[in-house]
């Protein structure tokens, strides 16, 4: 049924319908809605059954998530931000012992300077870590994409992150049709673990594995995560076939046929991108949009397709790598045709500064006259960065940077 | 697109107001989005909510810069917090207050904005009485519909019931009915032809 619902109500709702057994979380914003409202929804008995486990911790969080899964129970979690960083060792064991745990990962920066506001800096963090990780464009998106998780996570036993954008996903009230039980009970079979701690069936999971096979344990959770890509496209398909709902999948492409330039996204800045796409064709310009749904696996293959035909790519993204720049954008320019786009990378958002239509019309304006560099940063203000680098020129002791800029700032940039 | 900016203190329920005025436009088959600042809102401490309203599907996700429509939930915010900033030229503006615009120093805006475009409402008497806590943001929504039509107010009042139960939803609904009409009456009596 159609409602007007908060995100994290959303989710909530949802991931409640993927009848998981156990749910172990620590609150850090912007996640928390999400888990007060499923702790609540246990404690009320209308999701049962299912432990809900209060720990001190994100680190114990994975860990009793990790032993639930591990215990051949539904097991799901959700973070942001340091509270991911804080879990990362336990992050990396659930993927590397294969357990289908499935995490919400509400978007957010991670510090210092300390910043709760919306970044992709926490989901970058942990690309690395074997874990599928799926970006919502919308609150329908992110409430469906947790049905889909479940049925990836256990068919192929991965865990799953589905991350959503922090504030402007988990705090917005929109439009969100959420899905029957009826509709969730058929299409997510109850869990059947490859693996479980069972005292009739004794086994030990987590071995120490040396050189003799580190490399080949390894290369197969590679493969698994290779078998995903062929996975995740026909589970949505199977989830639009039942809902009529595009949701998920590897990409979204938006009005790329014929477009010569293309803005490659992940999450909510779809929205507002598209709005931008839509302006500029209406005066003839050639531009489109593809986002990037599933970041891990990365579609190589898919992405070069959608691309075959573009002269210039823009990579908007928010995060990027200190001394290097984009994280997409690497991962883009490795799956880019022969055909070789121009690419150019531009890092927005950050830390939750807003992305407008205007902006994004900007940036295809400054790549239609070719004058968008490689890599830049939207709305960066240089001046700010000029008068801190003079101050650190000036002044062995310069003091705290972040401090001075916003000293700087308050002062109108009077403080020289 | 209509699009709605509310400012106000933390503790004053600018996130929920934008909430039910998103419901309440829901409720009328209307696409909506309401969404917070995000700030790290403390009790007190200046915080903005917004709310579009569109017959189409909402897809951007940016902050709204040219409302057009401003309710300002606390006076003690005027002159000290940019709050009419990108307003629209014949957007609204709903302050509240049981002082005259002129006496609140918005005579400017009286003069830029169309006629019957801004108006005051006493809105935290009016909680005050009607609910028992100096929670302003459901009358000033009352407030809202009377002065734009934007959203009707029997599609407020069960955005209401749907978000509070009982006798809170009541109480409520009969605050938002007492500021609509006080607004509704302003407005006939300023459309009257006058001599």
């Amino acid at each position: 049924m159609l409602q007007q619902l908060e995100g994290s109500r959303a989710v909530a709702e949802t991931v409640a319908r993927c009848r998981p057994e156990v749910v172990c979380a620590y609150p850090i914003s912007p996640q928390t809605h999400i888990i007060e409202a499923i702790g609540a929804m246990v404690k009320d008995g209308r999701l049962a059954p299912c432990e809900f486990i209060n720990v001190e911790s994100e680190y114990a969080a994975m860990s009793v998530s990790i032993g639930a899964s591990a215990a051949g129970a539904r097991a799901y979690t959700a973070t942001a931000s340091q509270g991911l960083l804080f879990m990362i060792e336990a992050v990396y064991n659930a993927a590397g012992l294969g357990l289908p745990v499935v995490m919400t990962l509400a978007n957010r920066a991670i510090g210092a300077p300390i910043n709760i506001w919306n970044d992709h800096s926490d989901a970058m963090a942990v690309r690395d870590a074997g874990w599928i990780q799926l970006f919502a464009e919308t609150n329908q998106e992110a409430a469906d994409l947790h049905v889909q998780a479940f049925r990836l996570a256990e068919t192929l036993s991965v865990p799953v992150m589905v991350c959503m954008d922090g504030f402007i996903l988990t705090h917005a009230v929109e439009a969100v049709d959420l899905i029957d039980q009826a509709v969730v009970d058929s299409f997510l079979p109850p869990y059947e673990p490859r693996q479980v701690l069972d005292p009739d069936d004794p086994v030990s999971i987590g071995a120490m594995v040396g050189p003799e096979a580190f490399e080949e344990v390894r290369y197969l959770a590679h493969l698994r995560q290779l078998d995903a890509l062929e996975l995740i496209p026909s589970v949505a398909e199977e989830f639009a076939a039942l809902t009529g709902r595009a949701s998920g999948g590897l990409l979204h492409p938006y009005r790329l046929d014929d477009a010569e330039t293309v803005i490659v996204a992940m999450g909510s800045v779809l929205g507002t991108i598209k709005d931008a796409v839509d302006a500029r064709r209406a005066t003839g310009e050639r531009v489109g949009v593809l986002g990037v749904t599933t970041f891990r696996p990365f579609p190589v293959a898919a992405v070069a397709d959608a691309l075959a035909g573009a002269r210039r790519v823009i990579v908007v993204e928010k995060a990027f790598s200190l001394g290097m720049g984009g994280v997409l954008a690497t991962d883009v320019a490795t799956a880019s045709p022969a055909s070789g786009p121009e690419l150019a990378t531009v890092v927005a958002g950050l830390g939750g500064r807003p992305i407008t239509r205007r902006d994004v019309e900007g940036v295809l304006g400054r790549s239609a006259q070719g004058t968008l560099p490689r890599l830049s940063f939207l709305n960066l203000d240089e001046d700010v960065v000029a008068r801190e680098r003079a101050r650190m020129a000036a002044s062995r002791r310069s003091g705290p940077f972040a401090e001075n800029v916003l000293r700087d700032l308050a002062a109108g940039g009077a403080n020289r | 697109m209509f699009q709605v900016r509310i400012h106000g203190r933390g503790g004053q329920g600018v996130v929920t107001a934008a909430e039910l005025l998103a419901v309440a436009a829901f409720d009328q088959g209307r696409h909506a989005q309401a969404f917070p600042s995000f700030g790290s809102e403390r009790t007190g401490a200046p915080v903005v909510s917004y709310c579009r309203i569109d017959d189409h599907e909402i897809r951007t996700r940016e902050p709204i810069d040219e409302p057009d429509a401003v309710i300002v939930q606390d006076v003690t915010l005027l002159h000290r917090v940019d709050l009419f900033g990108g307003l629209a030229p014949s957007g609204y503006v709903l302050v509240n207050s049981s002082q005259p615009p002129d006496g609140l120093g918005l005579g400017e805006l009286v003069a830029r904005l169309p006629a019957g475009h801004l108006a005051g409402c006493p809105a935290t008497e009016l909680a005050l009485a009607h609910v028992g806590r100096a929670v302003p943001n459901v009358p000033l929504l009352g407030a809202f519909c009377a002065l734009t039509g934007e959203v009707p107010l029997d599609a407020l009042a069960r955005a209401l019931r749907h978000r509070f139960a009982d006798e809170v939803a009541e109480r409520n609904v009969a605050a938002a009915t007492a500021a609509f009409g006080l607004v509704h009456d302003h407005e006939e009596a300023h459309r009257a032809p006058t001599a």
